[in-house]
């Protein structure tokens, strides 16, 4: 927090909860005498987004960081916790908008563009007139780097990477001053994503935009953001701010992550492999969730879930091995001592 | 290269496809040519409708009509294999060419046991009993790193997570001991923790068992540890080949320089990442003479005019006026 506590936080999310209840239909339940079966999609996470900033959640699928994302603007509703914003530039709640995944599904085919990015100006009645609405359309399109005559075609017609575009500008229609981007780049190929990505921060300096960031791609992350929470199985285990993540990550979790993520400039083809898989949600393990997987795992982590930690550097880690020690020593040495206590 | 091309478990030389249509004739692969040899790695990268897959189903004679292979050759070991009827491709897809695809779940039949499915595959093609098609099936299961292979071969799919599910789906294209195996995207579908077991996987495999593997990915990161050699294709042309070290981090062709230079990186946090304005020209409006000119920063006269051929520099080869010894 040390280098953002200058800034209000945009948005503060508190104890946030979402459980999605799964059981067979009632008849089933009773004839085969099963019990209700619920999967705990987020459990207990807490964060803040600096106002201007960019938050990046990032972790594997199925670790919840889309249900955050869906929650964050409304598409689902929390089981429990809160969702705050805070007061805009202008004074007013300030407004979210949403940039999905899949550009081919998340533009409808039979629309021009024009009436695509326009429908949030109609809906809100952002504009009073036909000839006001088109001007912002124009305005958008120019914005985001395409031309004003493709407003008169259909989504059919432009590249992925264009595509894209399109829903950025959609989502800047409403002038919102958060946005939310869940995968934006990930099904776009590597020269179309380094294009979206320079006009996402160019617009975020432009605009002032503040990002929640949600990706599986670390190189995309660093990339983007000024923080990085990781996700495990609907919880949070390490945040911190971004150079520090990557120079020293604490968890064991987020260490298995930046060790397995292939690099082009340095190869480890022949690395330890951390074994293992993500275990179904359905059953969470007890304890600290990732203790399955944990080379460094105690008996007392498949007993106590660990608790989220503040260190002196700001980063925040729920392990018990970094909770052991005086904060700010690093797991590797807190396993160490461990080892030579018993 | 005659050397090389002797030795080689694949050779592809001058490939074309074409797709004929109602609004004229696509050409999909445009003068292709390349060869692994045993143990070898060879990577095949370049964006999405760059023609990557295209080249595997054409090797492998799965080419979606009305698509045709319109000239070229594919020789695997001492025989041509591009122009083979239906039937005798059948016998040599499986026992000679396996396939590992993008999807697991979609590769599997949901019905069968993974082991039922194995041992089918194995009877098709090896002449063996059911008692020991089942033993290699197990076997075939402990290679790729399934924990009790006795007890799973009897699962179905579904009782298998991502990654294991593709390990079942490289057992099944291992099981007749093909000389290539021809791996379509294999890792995108799956975690990245789950993608570097898998990656190390299939390295340890083609070592081993001196596969050749044809891997086709967009994922550079998963080129940089896997492959030995790499492809670079773009527009339906080859326009880079050459040892990984070589074409990821010296990169000859404008385009490969410019892909190389667009990723983010791990190491550096750059302020602007490098990016190549504009996107692939669609198959069927590829401009005159080399294809990437009209995005490239070095394009001159000779570039619109003239096709560029595969130059051999060293140990790779690309297709540029710029390397070509000429002027642009």
């Amino acid at each position: 927090m040390t280098t953002n506590s200058r800034k209000s936080p945009a948005l503060s999310v508190k104890g946030l909860v979402k459980t999605f209840e799964v059981s067979a239909p009632w008849l089933n339940r009773v004839i085969e005498r099963k019990s209700r079966q619920f999967v705990h999609a987020v459990n207990d996470i807490d964060f803040t987004v600096p106002a201007g900033g960019c938050l990046s959640i990032v972790g594997e699928s199925g670790c919840g960081k889309s249900t955050v994302a869906r929650l964050i603007t409304g598409l689902h509703r929390p089981s429990a916790g809160e969702i705050r914003f805070a007061p805009g530039q202008k004074g007013a709640t300030l407004s979210a908008q949403m940039i999905f995944q899949d550009p081919y599904a998340s533009l409808n085919p039979r629309w021009r563009v024009k009436n695509i990015i326009a429908e949030p100006l109609r809906e809100l009645k952002l504009r009073d007139t036909a000839e006001a609405i088109m001007a912002r359309v124009e305005e958008l399109l120019l914005t985001v780097g395409l031309s004003a005559s493709d407003g008169e075609k259909f989504p059919h017609e432009f590249s992925g990477g264009q595509r894209q575009r399109i829903s950025i500008a959609r989502a800047l229609a409403s002038e919102p001053e958060f946005l939310v981007c869940d995968e934006p780049t990930s099904a776009l190929d590597v020269s179309v994503q380094a294009q979206v990505l320079n006009l996402m921060r160019r617009l975020q300096d432009e605009l002032g935009l503040t990002y929640l960031f949600i990706s599986h791609d670390m190189s995309v992350v660093r990339h983007m953001s000024d923080r990085i929470a990781v996700m495990y199985l609907g919880r949070i285990v390490e945040e911190g701010d971004t150079e520090e993540l990557f120079a020293r990550p604490r968890h064991p979790y987020t260490q298995l992550l930046l060790q397995t993520i292939p690099d082009i400039n340095a190869p480890k083809r022949d690395r330890e492999l951390a074994g293992g898989e993500v275990p179904s949600p359905l059953k969470l393990p007890s304890g600290c969730p990732f203790h399955p997987r944990c080379p460094m795992a105690t008996a007392r982590c498949s007993v106590d879930v660990p608790e989220v930690r503040m260190l002196t550097n700001g980063t925040r880690v729920a392990c018990h091995l970094v909770e052991d020690e005086a904060a700010g020593s690093d797991v590797v040495a807190s396993y160490a001592s461990a080892a030579r206590r018993s | 290269m005659l050397e090389a091309a002797a030795q080689a478990v694949v050779d592809v030389r001058n490939l074309k496809v074409e797709f004929p249509g109602r609004h004229g004739t696509v050409t999909a692969l445009s003068d292709i040519s390349l060869s692994i040899r045993p143990g070898e790695i060879l990577g095949v990268v370049g964006e999405s409708g760059a023609g990557k897959s295209m080249t595997g189903l054409a090797i492998q004679g799965l080419l979606e009509r009305p698509g045709r292979i319109a000239g070229g050759e594919v020789w695997l070991g001492q025989k041509r294999i591009d122009a083979l009827d239906d039937r005798e491709m059948e016998r040599i897809r499986g026992r000679e060419i396996g396939a590992i695809f993008q999807d697991p779940l979609t590769s599997l039949n949901p019905l069968f046991t993974v082991g039922a499915q194995l041992v089918e595959t194995i009877r098709q093609h090896l002449p063996l009993g059911k008692a020991e098609a089942r033993a290699r099936a197990v076997q075939l299961l402990r290679d790729v790193g399934i924990p009790s292979p006795e007890e799973r071969v009897n699962n179905y799919p579904h009782q298998f997570s991502g990654g294991m599910r593709q390990r079942v789906v490289i057992a099944l294209a291992l099981a007749a001991s093909p000389k290539l195996i021809i791996a379509d995207e294999p890792t995108t579908a799956l975690d990245v923790s789950i993608q570097a077991q898998i990656i190390s996987l299939l390295r340890r495999l083609c070592k081993e068992k001196q596969t050749a593997v044809m891997l086709v990915t967009h994922d550079m990161g998963v080129i940089a540890e896997a492959a030995d050699r790499v492809a670079v294709l773009y527009a339906g042309r080859l326009i880079e080949i050459g040892p990984v070290e070589q074409v990821l981090h010296a990169p000859r062709h404008p385009y490969t320089k410019g892909l190389m230079a667009s990723i983010p990186s791990l190491g550096a946090r750059v302020e602007k990442l490098n990016q190549i304005d504009g996107s692939m020209p669609r198959l069927d409006a590829i401009p005159p003479g080399c294809a990437f000119n009209p995005r490239c920063a070095f394009a001159g006269p000779r570039c619109r005019r003239e096709r560029p051929e595969l130059v051999t520099i060293g140990d790779g080869a690309n297709a540029c006026w710029l390397n070509a010894g000429g002027t642009a």
